[in-house]
C-alpha cells in the first residue's frame, strides 16, 4: 500500500458524509479541498485500488426500507477457518466479516431486504457450515457515527 | 417505502458512485432516469434516513486505526439503558447497541466499539468505559479484529 500523501487525507477526513447532490459534485467538493475536480477524482480512484477506501457513494440503511441487519457470531474451529470463511463471505447478505480473537472467532453483519431474510441466510449458514450462529440483534441503538480521521 | 425505480437507483450505486464528472447523470443513463430525477429521489431517500450519507468509507487498517476492540459488558437490565447512552456519547466510541445475551456462552449484553492506533490506546477506553459503568457492570472482554474478511456493505438484488 502506497504513503498517503496530504491530499488522501484531506480528502479522506472531509469526504466522509455530506457529499453533494448536485450536476458536479466533485467539482464542488474539489474547490473546497483546494484542489481541482481531475486530482480528486484520480486520488479517489487510487485510495479504492490500494483498498484504502473500501466504497464511494451512499451507505443504505436497509431497516428504513423494510429489511434487517444483524450482528452474528460463529465459533469456528481453526481448522476449518479458511473454508469456512468462504462459505459465509459467499452469501451477499454478508455485508462485513471480522476476525475476531475469542473463542467466537468470526463475526459478520448480515443485511436483507426482508425480516424473514435473516433467519433464512442464518439457517443458511447453519447449514452450509453445520456450525450454531449466535445471532445478536439489535434491541437498541445508542450511537453510530463510524467516522474515522486519518492517523497516518 | 420505496418504489421499484428506487430499488433500481440502490441497486445501482450501492457499490459506489461513477467516478465521473457528472456522477448522477451517469447513473441515470444507466437506468433510463434524467440526471435531475436521480438527484430528486437521491435527496428524498437522504431526507427519510433510508440514505445514512454519501461519502467515503475508508478501511481504518489503512488510515492508522490499526487496533480495533469490539467492547463487550454484562451490564445489569434495569440500568442498561441508561448507561448505555452515556457510554454510546462518549467521543471514541462509534458505535454503540444493546444486544441479548447468548447465555451461557455469551453473557455480554452492551456492545460499544473503539479504536486506536494500538491495542494499548483500545485498553484505556475500555477502561474509562468500565469506570463510567461501575457496580452495575458484572463482566467484561474486548475482542480485537485481527482481519477483515469481508467489507462490501450491503448488497441487494438486482
Amino acid at each position: 500500500m502506497s504513503e498517503l500523501t496530504a491530499v488522501d487525507r484531506k480528502i479522506i477526513d472531509n469526504l466522509q458524509g455530506e457529499f453533494p447532490i448536485c450536476e458536479r459534485p466533485y467539482a464542488a467538493v474539489a474547490e473546497r479541498l483546494g484542489i481541482s475536480e481531475e486530482v480528486l477524482l484520480q486520488r479517489l480512484e487510487r485510495l479504492l485500488a490500494d483498498k484504502v477506501l473500501t466504497r464511494f457513494g451512499p451507505m443504505y440503511q436497509i431497516e428504513r426500507m423494510g429489511g434487517a441487519f444483524i450482528l452474528a457470531a460463529l465459533a469456528v474451529p481453526e481448522a476449518r477457518y479458511e473454508e469456512v470463511t468462504a462459505l459465509v463471505n459467499a452469501l451477499p447478505q454478508v455485508a462485513h466479516n471480522y476476525r475476531r480473537e475469542h473463542a467466537m472467532n468470526m463475526w459478520f453483519v448480515l443485511a436483507t431486504e426482508t425480516q424473514g431474510g435473516i433467519a433464512e441466510a442464518v439457517a443458511r449458514i447453519e447449514h452450509d457450515t453445520g456450525l450454531p450462529v449466535y445471532a445478536f440483534p439489535k434491541e437498541r441503538e445508542f450511537f453510530v457515527e463510524m467516522k474515522l480521521e486519518t492517523r497516518r | 417505502m420505496i418504489d421499484e425505480i428506487d430499488r433500481a437507483l440502490i441497486v445501482a450505486t450501492q457499490g459506489g458512485l461513477p467516478l465521473v464528472a457528472r456522477p448522477y447523470h451517469a447513473i441515470g443513463e444507466q437506468i433510463g432516469l434524467p440526471g435531475e430525477e436521480v438527484m430528486r429521489r437521491l435527496q428524498a431517500l437522504l431526507a427519510a434516513g433510508i440514505i445514512r450519507r454519501i461519502g467515503a468509507v475508508p478501511n481504518h487498517y489503512a488510515i492508522g486505526w490499526t487496533a480495533n476492540g469490539m467492547t463487550v459488558w454484562d451490564v445489569a437490565d434495569d440500568q442498561v439503558d441508561a448507561l448505555g447512552a452515556i457510554v454510546g456519547a462518549l467521543p471514541f466510541v462509534t458505535h454503540s447497541y444493546r444486544r441479548p445475551r447468548a447465555l451461557p456462552a455469551w453473557p455480554y449484553n452492551l456492545f460499544a466499539m473503539v479504536h486506536g492506533s494500538s491495542r494499548d490506546e483500545c485498553a484505556v477506553k475500555a477502561l474509562e468505559i468500565k469506570a463510567l459503568l461501575g457496580d452495575a457492570c458484572r463482566a467484561n472482554d474486548i475482542l480485537y479484529s485481527t482481519k477483515i474478511l469481508k467489507k462490501t456493505g450491503l448488497r441487494i438484488g438486482g
